[in-house]
């Protein structure tokens, strides 16, 4: 068998890249198609629903909830400020009336004679979706958002935290296996993305949140680095929600691993031109990775290199990346593609690859353990 | 539900059964052999959910392509689709599949007292092969706007909604309606699709209820109270009634599922669901307590039957590859390691760990990697065992016949009905169950983690098959038991385990069967061939205190199952107890293994 599925992480220089952007609810859109976006700008806004607040006014005026009713100050639809009378039971004679005032704003929403339950609903919360990717609106989705594409250089990482970004890139480090310090981290990197080599150290991160950076990217990070930064140990990898004022993209995994050559060389080769990051990384149904995208001004003409492998295949002489021991984080090349399954030294027997390391040396890894350098 | 064409089973010879699961996909071939169905061939490959493809049917193919080429039988055609009806030399007759690909079925549910509405209402959305994402209830210990931004905050497939017995108030499940309804639930897919809501509360609050969701973008269900009546659950209606909307709603929106569903010849099943009626039909054809465990990426299900009341649990954040560091984190690394007879680097491990956890589909290739995942399985089969005896209890808010002698019980409905000395089989499933490279780990695994008490027979899942049996049970019952017999369970052999009061060094228990005897000290294991589809007597005289199954000390005498690991005796005691110190530690796990023949020299073939 000469060729095998196998998936794999996309580093390109070009590929024309569609995003959609779209609200959570329905909303505004405010750009049109053939538009030209930058990726700050705010594509469609809307508002959602304010926080929801109930209040049991039948235990609060001690009576059955179908007497509520009798009650009630306000009806639905009306807006109420704190401290405004929302219901008043009759009293005795006129007095000993018991008032019941709203301890939050908002408009009511349902009174319930069932339950004798009313739902007051907060202010409305807006929300704005910006393009986060400079380039042409290709598509409008009416009251959703819209689709924009730009030519760009696309980068995948294995792994990040924080959400979206943008800024301009800047090299930390001379080579892709340089280790990443706070010593590579200048004040001039303030709303930059930072790019390192090998793994990036805690001080590092610290240094560049410090003076401002928008993210940071390198080859690898240690687990007990993140675990302080998140202050939590990270069961699942789900993240993108974090709030640490920075974005951090992994390109390899965890531990003392460089980033691949290639990808080091690529991202050299856009220093100074500005980027689109996302930390975000779902590694579940529904895979998300975080990525680094930088738009380009036009297409560039294609090259001898690209389209030399259908996607997702394992081919003869083919460059993959080695994702566990013993050669964890190794870049080798396709040497053989054995049909037959082998017994590993764990004793499982698996589907095996032979791979030819940069030592020169063969070895055979089981196919589940290597992953495709997509170009 | 999905219109299924009906076919004759008498003209099915060859059955294509895939299960997607969130890592990769299974595909089993099935065929009719010199007078019987039996597994014949296998596939798998990675699950396609995820983009780039972000079409399940590219892994369905993939994997049954795999079966097709070391079956010598066409199986694709060349416009990419499963070939259907057979030929003598291609397709096969009927196509089906289960799924717990997409993340598998997401649910919520509702219930007015935790313990009671809202425990039924869980068991229903477990039994029928879902996830609970969180369990909102009037007395869940949160504040209304609380229980509110997590209904907002939750993304589930659908809601469950339950709460009082039939003719009772009606004010409390409404209430929750109420709740619900303002927090307009977003659902994981489609923005123009409509939250699915079910109803299986009190009959008397059914218009209340409708009146509630009657805006704001809901589908809602009504179906038969799940809790009629405190004493009982009716939990078939709703369940069924999941079913049919994961069908209709969730599978429809996943991606490749509409492709996927025009080409199987029954309805998708999810995934545990399908395991759970396989189970229980086993339990009621044999009348046996069962435990079965199916241990993924994500996710540990656990499922028993005792005295005929079948359980689920999800242990949603337990899993050998997506939850792996979870699982790490909520063992704790040394109760991991404790397991590992050598010294090992924690910072290379915590590294090991993250790194499994975003690149989910790599397996050890060494030994050392080996032995560390298998102690991080017994460490997440541990917990998720433990939830699930938190979960299967008698049903709670009963009251409770007591005579003079319950006096000082205290016992008031809510124990555990999981009993380890009742359970007579212990299934496993699951890649690190299944594809351990010798089954004396399985059965250790099984062991360690589970506990089992007296006798208790151990099985595998060889090719995680309980899935696919269960769906094609539903088309093809006479299919599906006899793979069953045959081909599904492995038996690994019989564990005898000394439960009660053990003491270190001194002898536990004496036995004896085929001619052989021995001893077990307390600490100690043994490991005795009996081989597979072999079965004999054993003799067990426990010493005082120590129970086998009659009662502290008294004689067991028994018949008991071969397999291909044999019969474990063991007699460490319950609970296991592992020495603190780490040297120590090490040398008693390096004990058993050696006992039992874990881990054996073998050549291999592949560098490492």
């Amino acid at each position: 068998m000469a060729k095998a599925y196998t998936p794999g992480l996309l580093v390109t220089t070009h590929r024309r890249h569609r995003c959609r952007r779209i609200l959570p609810i329905a909303g505004d859109v405010n750009v049109s198609k053939g538009d030209q976006v930058v990726a700050d700008q705010v594509v469609a806004e809307t508002s959602l629903p304010g926080d929801v607040n109930p209040v049991n006014l039948a235990n609060q005026l001690s009576m059955p909830a179908s007497d509520v009713m009798d009650c009630m100050v306000v009806k639905e639809g009306d807006t109420v400020e704190i401290g405004d009378t929302v219901a008043q039971t009759k009293g005795i004679f006129g007095f000993m009336k018991t008032t019941i005032p709203s301890k939050v704003a908002g408009t009511v929403e349902t009174i319930s004679p069932v339950t004798g339950q009313m739902i007051v609903r907060g202010a409305p919360l807006p929300v704005q979706v910006k393009a986060y990717m400079s380039g042409e609106v290709v598509n409008v989705l009416p009251g959703e958002g819209c689709e924009i594409e730009a030519d760009v250089a696309y980068v995948q990482g294995i792994f990040g935290v924080g959400g979206e970004t943008a800024g301009t890139i800047k090299m930390a480090c001379q080579a892709h296996d340089e280790e990443l310090d706070a010593k590579h981290i200048t004040d001039d990197m303030a709303g930059a993305i930072i790019v390192g080599g090998g793994r990036m150290t805690a001080q590092a991160v610290e240094r560049a949140r410090a003076v401002g950076a928008a993210a940071i990217v390198s080859g690898g990070i240690d687990d007990a680095d993140l675990k302080n930064m998140l202050g939590y140990d990270l069961g699942v990898a789900i993240t993108g929600r974090e709030q640490l004022g920075i974005t951090v993209i992994v390109t390899e995994g965890f531990g003392d691993i460089a980033m691949a050559a290639r990808t080091f060389e690529m991202l050299k080769g856009f220093a100074g031109q500005e980027a689109s990051v996302n930390g975000a990384t779902q590694i579940r149904a529904g895979v998300m990775r975080p990525e680094i995208i930088v738009p380009l001004d036009a297409a560039p003409p294609a090259s001898e290199g690209s389209g030399r492998y259908e996607e997702g295949q394992l081919e003869i002489g083919r460059p993959v990346r080695c994702i566990r021991d013993p050669h964890f984080g190794v870049i080798a090349e396709v040497s053989g593609l054995p049909s037959e399954p082998a017994v590993l030294g764990s004793g499982s027997k698996a589907r095996v690859l032979e791979v030819k390391l940069p030592t020169g040396e063969h070895a055979v890894v089981p196919r589940a353990n290597v992953e495709l350098i997509e170009e | 539900m999905t219109d299924t064409p009906t076919l004759d089973p008498d003209k099915i010879k060859v059955i294509l059964a895939t299960d997607c699961g969130s890592t990769t996909t299974k595909a089993i071939l099935i065929q009719y052999v010199d007078g019987g169905y039996r597994q014949t061939h296998r596939g798998e490959a990675p699950t396609t959910v995820e983009k780039p493809f972000a079409d399940v049917t590219m892994g369905v193919v993939n994997s049954v392509t795999e079966i097709g080429e070391l079956a010598g039988r066409k199986l694709v055609g060349d416009d990419g689709r499963i070939i259907t009806p057979a030929t003598d030399t291609e397709g096969c007759d009927i196509y089906i599949s289960t799924s717990s690909a997409g993340g598998g079925l997401q649910m919520m549910v509702a219930g007015v007292i935790a313990e009671m509405t809202a425990a039924s209402a869980k068991r229903a959305a477990l039994g029928a092969g879902s996830i609970v994402m969180d369990v909102i209830a009037a007395n869940d210990g949160r504040r209304p706007h609380e229980q509110i931004q997590r209904i907002r905050d939750l993304r589930p497939d659908m809601i469950l909604l339950s709460g009082g017995t039939d003719g009772g108030t009606t004010d409390k499940v409404v209430q929750l309606a109420e709740l619900i309804a303002p927090a307009k639930p977003q659902p994981r897919f489609g923005s123009d699709y409509e939250m699915p809501i079910i109803y299986a509360g009190n009959n008397q609050a059914q218009g209340s209820v409708s009146e509630v969701f009657s805006e704001g973008g809901f589908d809602l269900q009504i179906v038969d109270n799940l809790r009629p009546v405190l004493e009982r659950e009716n939990l078939g209606p709703a369940r069924d009634k999941i079913h049919d909307i994961f069908l209709e709603h969730v599978m429809a929106q996943a991606p490749g599922y509409d492709k996927l569903m025009g080409w199987t010849g029954a309805p998708i099943m999810p995934t545990p669901g399908a395991v759970g009626d396989i189970l229980q039909t086993v339990a009621r054809i044999q009348g046996i307590n069962v435990v079965g465990v199916d241990i993924g990426g994500a996710t540990t299900d656990v499922f028993s039957v005792f005295d005929e009341t079948f359980n689920r649990t999800v242990s949603a954040n337990l899993g050998m590859s997506y939850s792996i560091s979870n699982v790490c984190a909520e063992a704790t690394m040394p109760n991991v390691l404790r397991w590992v007879p050598f010294d090992m680097d924690e910072r290379e491990l915590r590294n090991h760990v993250k790194n499994k956890m975003i690149r989910p589909t790599t397996i050890p290739q060494t030994r050392e990697a080996l032995m560390f995942e298998q102690a991080v399985a017994r460490e997440a089969l541990r917990l998720a065992y433990k939830q699930h005896k938190e979960f299967a209890t008698t049903l709670k808010g009963v009251q409770q016949q007591r005579t003079v002698g319950d006096t000082f019980t205290q016992e008031t409905g809510g124990e555990t009905i999981v009993n380890n000395m009742k359970l007579d089989l212990l299934v496993a499933s699951g890649g690190v169950l299944s594809h351990a490279p010798r089954m004396h780990q399985t059965a250790m695994l099984l062991i360690d983690a589970f506990e089992p008490e007296g006798i208790t027979m151990l099985a595998k899942d060889s090719i995680f098959m309980m899935p696919h049996l269960g769906v094609l049970a539903s088309v093809h019952p006479k299919a599906a038991e006899e793979v069953f017999d045959r081909d599904c369970l492995i038996y690994l052999g019989t564990c005898v385990a000394a439960a009660g009061n053990v003491k270190a060094g001194k002898t536990a228990f004496s036995w004896s069967f085929n001619g052989h005897s021995g001893e077990i000290k307390g600490g100690e294991m043994d490991l005795i061939d009996l081989p597979l589809g072999e079965t004999a007597t054993i003799t067990i005289n426990p010493v005082r205190g120590v129970d086998l199954g009659a009662g502290p000390g008294k004689k067991v005498e028994r018949e008991i199952k071969g397999g291909t690991v044999g019969v474990i005796l063991d007699g460490r005691g319950r609970p296991l107890a592992l020495p603190e110190e780490r040297t120590a530690c090490q040398a008693t796990i390096q004990g058993w293994i050696d006992s039992c023949d874990m881990y054996v020299e073998e050549e291999a073939t592949a560098a490492v």
